[in-house]
């Protein structure tokens, strides 16, 4: 089929994504002449806002940039000024923590797979208009979330904006036998996940790899959620308060979102796929079975199979979490007292989409100085407009609404949190 | 008898952190029922088909921040036959209405390298400054028991059974220790609207106030007993500002200890 010389698509919004936004392509004789990812999503300057609030306050109000990840930012709050103030939080308190991030990152993860990113591989406008042909997909899909909603729920108290997280740990813990009362919930979201994978492998994934560079943090340990070093999969290892010297953040003029790249280098990929393929050995055996089995060996760089991938970590939180709700014995006091130091704090966690970078300086009085926050939509923005300049030469071929759906499918592969990154989608597509 | 067509539900985003929307999301054992009954002809978080208007029920989710964003709610008023403004960012501000209290050039600078790329109002403020709203949901986020509880309210043709009692009642009535009597923690559960079940009291915590003021809330009275024993002022404070600092009985409050203390003029 001829390539059209000149052609323009425009969509006014970009739908199941978090946050509003919008993306402008113009193509001249079948080249990309210009892509803008645009964010349009109201600035809410929490960095200036949260200067002068008293470090305490800082979990409770960077929670609120975004409903779908709080405990990433509550998390991420807690290492920046633990880590200053010379506390290493261990025992029961962190495994708390791993249990609500687990939640989290199973409800998040489920949301993303079956209610916004499924129904583009299936061709349909959205999960609700799925479930009148595949209600059993959907039903099971809501079920697992439902699970990690429920294990934030009893930790944290609600599953948005949870209320029980403080510095040093929880303002009270649950009960062995609160806990005990999640397994059959977990091992169920387990064993659906596992017989959603195998369904998912077999659906028609489109042929696009990257030579993607991919960032995660790395703990020697454990499939780092919590903490670790940031390693990349082209050679960087840098303790997190060195994220400035290896990423630099700048604005652009049509999106209300700094965009991050690798210093000297360019943009870079960070969340599920990124984890996956970097920190693979740190999978639960059986994660790492199902994996292979369903043809996902690292490194994957079809950002369309970040689908699966998401799959696969839900099934190695609910492993993780059946393991430590098995091994859970309530801490002495639910907190460790802390005594403010004044000085530089840096503090990283792995919500969802990726790394979430916390820095504060604080005051000997305990007031917030000067607070830095880089989400990881923010950082994978260029990357995505990179993705797109690849992709749309590549389908001119197909029809307008196509290429549009297209294109929103291979923005919703990084689960962008526009919410987070300034904090929507609209699409333009102008071709000449 | 023939029933009549579904009712069509809107959800509108503002400037807000999405949790209030992803409430409708987190009803899963509900939500496909829901889906039988309404028609969700807009929701863009959940579907890329499209509606359009006039619609029954519109869900208005964040604050007005831009110049856009007031015509957008003036358009979405005049296709609304009833307005919910859910949460607290589109009751009272949000939390972004800290901007309120200060300069909002300065903020821009502080964030953005290039601060004339950014359209913004001086203010954060909720629906209700610029058109008539016909329902509140309070809460940061609100909770899926109201939720269900308005829209089944509405289906059914009956007002919404939503208290607007103090936090400290349901705190009562679950038989939770009071922490500002027990332990000596403040608590704003005396002025705060009830809605989440004494969450943080329940766990050993006290209420932050993100369900806003209650109705006729005396927060005089409360701070004068904080400052009585002990507490700061500044720390009083940013105890009445934080996720509805600008809830008309919060900001007065507010606005009196930081006088009394000098804080906006120092910061």
């Amino acid at each position: 089929m001829q390539r059209p010389r000149t052609l323009t698509v425009r969509v006014d919004a970009l739908a199941r994504v978090e946050g509003e936004g919008a993306l402008h392509v113009r193509v001249r004789n079948g080249q990309v002449h210009e892509l803008r990812l645009e964010i349009y999503e109201p600035p809410r300057f929490f960095e200036a806002f949260l200067r002068g609030r008293r470090f305490d306050e800082a979990p409770d109000i960077t929670a609120r940039i975004c409903g779908i990840c709080p405990v990433a930012y509550q998390m991420s709050a807690c290492n920046a000024i633990e880590s200053l103030f010379g506390l290493s939080v261990k025992g029961p308190i962190r495994d708390l923590r791993l249990l609500l991030y687990y939640g989290e990152w199973i409800e998040s993860h489920a949301l993303h797979m079956f209610l916004l990113h499924l129904p583009d591989f299936l061709g349909y406008e959205s999960a609700l208009h799925m479930a009148r042909d595949h209600p059993e997909w959907v039903q099971k899909g809501l079920q697992i979330k439902k699970a990690g909603n429920a294990l934030m729920a009893r930790i944290g108290g609600r599953e948005i904006h949870p209320i029980n997280v403080r510095i040093g740990g929880f303002y009270s813990v649950p009960s062995r036998r609160d806990l005990l009362e999640h397994k059959e919930e977990l091992a169920r979201a387990r064993d659906f996940i596992v017989e959603a994978l195998r369904w998912m492998a077999g659906l028609e994934f489109p042929d696009f790899e990257e030579d993607y560079e991919f960032v995660a943090l790395y703990h020697p340990e454990e499939y780092a959620i919590l903490e670790g070093q940031i390693r990349s999969s082209k050679g960087l290892l840098v303790p997190v308060s060195g994220f400035e010297e290896v990423f630099e953040e700048f604005q652009v003029p049509y999106s209300n979102a700094l965009h991050s790249i690798v210093r000297g280098r360019g943009s870079y990929m960070v969340g599920p796929l990124a984890r996956f393929n970097l920190n693979f050995p740190q999978l639960t055996p059986v994660a790492r079975e199902v994996a292979l089995s369903i043809g996902l060996t690292p490194p994957v760089r079809n950002p369309f199979r970040s689908l699966l991938v998401r799959g696969v970590e839900i099934l190695h939180a609910c492993e993780e979490a059946l393991r430590l709700i098995e091994g859970y014995e309530p801490p002495d006091r639910p907190w460790e007292p802390v005594e403010v130091r004044p000085g530089t704090g840096y503090g990283a966690s792995e919500a969802p989409r990726g790394i979430l970078y916390h820095r504060y300086r604080i005051r000997a009085d305990g007031l917030i100085e000067e607070a830095k926050i880089v989400p990881p939509t923010s950082q994978n923005q260029r990357r995505m407009e990179d993705d797109l300049r690849k992709l749309v030469p590549r389908l001119l071929s197909l029809p307008k609404d196509q290429i549009t759906w297209r294109c929103e499918q291979a923005i919703r592969n990084y689960d962008p949190c526009i919410s987070c990154a300034t904090h929507f989608l609209r699409l333009e597509i102008e071709t000449e | 008898m023939a029933r009549r067509r579904k009712p069509k539900l809107a959800v509108w985003k503002f400037a807000s952190c999405d949790g209030c929307q992803l409430t409708l999301l987190d009803c899963e054992d509900e939500l496909l029922a829901l889906a039988g009954e309404i028609e969700i002809a807009y929701f863009l978080e959940a579907s890329r088909a499209i509606v359009r208007g006039p619609y029954d029920i519109s869900l208005v989710e964040g604050s007005i921040s831009t110049p856009e964003q007031v015509e957008q709610i003036r358009k979405i008023r005049r296709q609304t036959r009833f307005l919910v403004t859910i949460g607290a960012c589109a009751t009272a501000g949000g939390i972004q209405a800290l901007r309120n209290f200060a300069d909002v050039r300065g903020f821009l600078d502080l964030v953005y390298a290039r601060p004339e790329y950014i359209k913004t109002l001086e203010k954060s403020l909720p629906a209700s400054a610029y058109v008539p709203v016909d329902f509140e949901l309070r809460g940061c986020p609100i909770g899926k028991g109201p939720l269900l509880e308005l829209l089944s309210a509405f289906l059914n043709g009956r007002r919404p059974s939503i208290p607007n009692h103090s936090v400290c009642i349901e705190c009562k009535r679950r038989g939770i220790v009071c922490v500002m009597v027990a332990q000596g923690t403040p608590c704003l559960g005396p002025v705060t609207q009830a809605g989440c079940g004494a969450l943080c009291p329940a766990y050993r915590r006290g209420c932050y106030g993100c369900f806003g003021p209650m109705e006729t809330p005396n927060p005089t009275s409360l701070g004068n007993w904080l400052l009585a024993r002990g507490m700061a002022s500044p720390d009083l404070v940013r105890l009445f500002r934080t996720f509805n600092a600008y809830a008309p009985a919060f900001k007065e409050a507010g606005e009196r200890y930081a006088e009394a203390a000098d804080v906006d003029r120092s910061s």
